[in-house]
């Protein structure tokens, strides 16, 4: 499908909804969002892409192949779900940092349950990707 | 094959003489404990394994399995001397040494296991190791059929047996052997008795091939001869029998263990017997009569009185001497002429001296000539085949006609091959290597020792089984000469009737043939006819059930659900619901309108793509519901997951037809009639559903402590990654592994489209 309103706006619209991912991934956990809801936002990006552009063009943009995205998502996740172990705790349970943070100021969060969100993105977007391209380039 | 093996060989060489070294262990073990066991005193250690529901990975040692484990690592000690050298330069000798220490390993846990699971964990070891081990030559197809049939039987019986163990558990109260033999009385006064008597008998009788599961056994010929010798006469057959002997205490003196085990065992004892005659391959007449004698010992094993018992475990020695020995004779004689056909061996003895020896005494042995061991527990067969209380005549009868046929038998195993002319005429036959002979030379020269002492066979290891078995001091003898009484009388009619059989032995095959033709069919085919038919039927119910039509599975989903759930409606004793209409907003109205009209023109348009669109509509509706009502994650999902949707469906849309087709409005009425039927069931149970009151406690845990435990304001996105976080992962990695398998079945049905 070739449209030269599509591939124009998809420019602005792909940037602005990876941006978008980003930012509900990370406000995810007071805030709705999440890793699985930016999961979902990034897929609908790559998808106007290949819709837009061609399966082709959507794959140089992701750069690496959604399989291998999703994989290491589920990687990711697994690594932040056995952190819990090195604190002597059971898997899964969030081990967290405040950074910088004083009697007054809480300081910056850092978390193993971040990570866990990010690889929770990934491998949604790698899957849904996958999905996705497969069905498209097959036209 | 000139496949360069030689690194595998040699390891093989090394492997071969080391291996040994294996089964010779527990042996030595077992021989310091002795002693102390043949004075009654018990061994057991013990692990704890699934505390909770009471089964422990626990060992013991008493006088009657101490028996069967003697026999394991002894003989198991002289065939792995024997297979190193049988199977030398043999490719793949590291994977059968392999195969062959896990089931020792198996057998020695199944005889030594105090807890019933334990049992049958090393009991499906056994199973396994010997389908890998009768399918050894695995480049053969009737090898693998055969091992396949081991396995399938086996499995069967293990699956029942499992079965009889849990219910024998369940009613004793304790997965612990020792203990439930203490509970005989109490286990065969329970109305369960029956149940439990009769699955675990099938698992007895298929390991240990008694009719009508016998026909296993002889094709299980198809393993290389080490594996026959050691599976067939102390060990894989005898499992079954160990099993019995155990549970005599437990589940024995009632008539329907009697009359089964009796009638059981006399039919395959007969039978076998007459096909074994029939036989002219030596390693198939061999693998008959091990079918004959463990008949013959489940038909023991139905009494209970103490000569009969005493009959069966020595019984039980003498077999696994002679029967080890037979076997690796016929092996030699295989390997050094390259056949094992009765006609064309002949005039061996003076070539193969040692061989020839060997093959007699245990020939000897088993045909039950004075001074052997195997005359000595003919005698006792006899002796306890007339004390026996339900049918003295027809176990003696069945007995002394066995034991003619095994005179005819041995007859030939010792004398055929070596006497006469020489056959196959060739000048390379010549004795074999010591490592070949050594092992049936021991075992049957033990024979012949045990013959003439008796009394230490009798103290050490029959009547220490036997007291076991029975619960009761009895004081067994085993003598060499009795005076002149029944069982002699009868020992005399066996010898003069089995020679004669010898001398007629063409006449007398060609009349079991002819007796034979009467049988329609075979047990063995008709096992083929039962596979048959299973693939046939899986074949059938597949076509059925699994049609590929989409719409079809879609049906059957949807109507079952609602049936389910209108079940538990109707089954609802007091089910009020209050149907009011609620006070919405403006907007709200509107999102429900949308949902409405999505659903009513998705049913009724006429294009698939219009469909598609309206049920887009329907969908952004409900996420408009969540989003008022208060749930804007639940909201961005369903937005998201609807947009995705429309994409892929738009992405296959169009390879498929553009409008509904010619039957279409035919389904789609009825589409559209079972639609309504699951909305009306579902709302109807919701409403009944909040008419409950609402409990929610692990609700006011995550609003709680959403915040001073994972520091979190979001609760749902909390609850995914912090306190469910594990569910997440799963999910995640299901839907990984669906998008993987959908892109792989989407490129291979176009790509083989274009082909």
């Amino acid at each position: 499908m070739k449209s030269i309103v599509l591939q124009t706006a998809t420019r602005t619209f792909v940037a602005l909804l990876l941006m978008f991912s980003i930012y509900m991934l990370l406000r995810g956990h007071n805030q709705p969002g999440g890793g699985f809801i930016a999961g979902l936002v990034a897929a609908t990006a790559f998808t106007l892409l290949a819709m837009a552009w061609g399966v082709k063009a959507a794959r140089q943009a992701l750069r690496i192949s959604p399989e291998g995205l999703a994989a290491a998502g589920l990687l990711i996740a697994g690594i932040a779900s056995v952190i819990a172990g090195l604190f002597g705790d059971a898997p899964f349970t969030g081990q967290w940092l405040f950074l910088g943070g004083s009697e007054t100021e809480k300081g910056l969060p850092v978390s193993s349950i971040l990570l866990f969100d990010v690889g929770i993105y990934l491998s949604v977007l790698g899957a849904v990707l996958t999905l996705v391209f497969a069905l498209e380039e097959n036209d | 094959m000139d496949r360069p093996h030689s690194d595998a060989a040699g390891a093989g060489r090394f492997l071969g003489l080391v291996f040994p070294l294996l089964p010779a262990i527990p042996l030595l073990f077992l021989i310091t404990q002795w002693g102390s066991v043949a004075e009654g005193n018990v061994k057991s250690v013990s692990f704890p394994w699934v505390p909770s529901l009471g089964i422990e990975f626990s060992f013991f040692l008493d006088g009657l399995n101490l028996l069967f484990a003697l026999l394991i690592s002894l003989i198991g000690v002289f065939v792995a001397i024997y297979a190193g050298a049988y199977l030398r330069g043999h490719p793949m000798l590291r994977r059968f040494f392999l195969y062959l220490a896990l089931f020792m390993v198996g057998m020695l846990g199944l005889v030594l296991a105090a807890d019933l699971i334990t049992l049958f964990i090393f009991w499906e070891l056994t199973t396994i190791s010997s389908y890998l081990l009768i399918g050894f030559n695995h480049d053969k197809a009737s090898a693998r059929r055969c091992a396949l049939q081991a396995l399938l039987l086996t499995t069967m019986g293990g699956l029942c047996l499992l079965a009889g163990l849990i219910l024998l558990g369940y009613t004793a109260g304790t997965f612990d052997l020792q203990e439930i033999l203490a509970r005989g009385d109490y286990v065969r006064g329970h109305s369960l008795y029956p149940a439990i008597l009769v699955l675990i008998l099938l698992g007895a009788f298929t390991k240990s091939a008694q009719f009508p599961f016998h026909f296993w056994l002889p094709n299980a010929m198809a393993a290389p001869t080490p594996v026959s010798a050691y599976l067939h006469s102390a060990t894989m057959v005898k499992a079954g029998i160990y099993l019995m002997a155990r549970l005599h205490p437990v589940l024995g003196t009632t008539p329907l263990w009697e009359w089964t085990l009796t009638i059981v065992g006399a039919i395959t004892a007969t039978l076998a017997a007459i096909l074994a005659v029939r036989q002219t391959d030596l390693k198939l007449k061999l693998a008959y009569t091990t079918v004959v004698a463990l008949g013959t010992i489940t038909m023991f094993f139905g009494s209970d009185d103490s000569v009969a018992i005493a009959a069966a475990i020595t019984f039980i020695l003498v077999h696994s001497f002679y029967k080890a020995s037979l076997f690796m004779v016929v092996g030699i004689i295989d390997h050094q002429t390259g056949t094992r056909e009765l006609d064309r061996l002949g005039g061996l003895g003076k070539l193969m001296p040692v061989t020839w020896f060997c093959a007699g005494a245990a020939a000897i042995s088993m045909a039950g000539f004075p001074p052997f061991l195997g005359f000595i527990g003919k005698e006792l067969k006899y002796e306890g085949a007339l004390a026996i209380a339900t049918e003295p005549t027809l176990v003696a009868g069945a007995a002394i006609f066995a034991n003619i046929l095994m005179v005819t038998v041995a007859g030939t195993l010792a004398l055929k091959p070596f006497i006469g002319r020489q056959r196959p005429k060739s000048d390379d036959i010549r004795e074999a290597h010591w490592s070949l002979w050594i092992g049936p030379l021991v075992l049957s020269t033990l024979g012949l020792t045990f013959g003439l002492f008796t009394p230490l066979i009798a103290e050490g290891l029959v009547q220490p089984a036997v007291v076991t078995l029975l619960g009761e001091p009895k004081i067994v003898k085993l003598k060499l000469w009795h005076g002149v009484n029944v069982p002699l009388i009868m020992s005399i009619l066996t010898f003069g009737l089995g020679v004669c059989a010898y001398l007629y032995q063409r006449p007398l095959r060609a009349f079991l043939a002819f007796l034979l033709s009467f049988f329609p069919t075979t047990a063995d085919r008709i096992w083929d006819a039962l596979l048959e038919g299973l693939k046939r039927l899986a074949d059938v119910q597949t076509r059925w059930l699994q049609h590929g039509i989409l719409r079809r599975y879609l049906r059957v989903i949807f109507l079952a659900a609602t049936a389910a759930l209108l079940l538990a409606l109707i089954r609802q004793d007091n089910l009020s619901l209050s149907v009011a209409i609620p006070a919405l907003n403006v907007k709200e109205w509107t999102a429900m309108l949308l949902v409405a009209a999505g659903a009513v023109m998705a049913s009724s348009v006429s294009a698939p793509l219009a469909a598609v669109c309206a049920l887009g509509a329907l969908g952004v509706g409900v996420a408009l519901l969540y989003l008022f009502f208060g749930a804007p994650d639940v909201a961005i999902t369903q937005l998201l997951v609807e947009t995705l949707f429309l994409v892929l469906i738009a992405a296959t849309l169009h390879r498929l037809p553009l409008s509904y087709g010619r039957h279409a409005t035919r389904f789609r009425r009825l589409d559209a009639l079972i639609a309504i039927a699951a909305g009306v069931v579902v709302t109807i149970t919701i409403l009944a559903v909040i008419e409950q009151p609402f409990s929610s406690p692990s609700s006011d845990y995550f609003v709680a402590n959403s915040m001073p435990e994972a520091f979190g304001r979001n609760i749902v996105n909390v609850i995914l990654v912090d306190f469910r976080a594990l569910d997440t992962f799963g999910e995640v990695v299901v839907v990984f592994t669906a998008a993987l398998s959908a892109a792989t079945l989407v490129g291979y049905t176009l790509r083989g489209r274009r082909r």
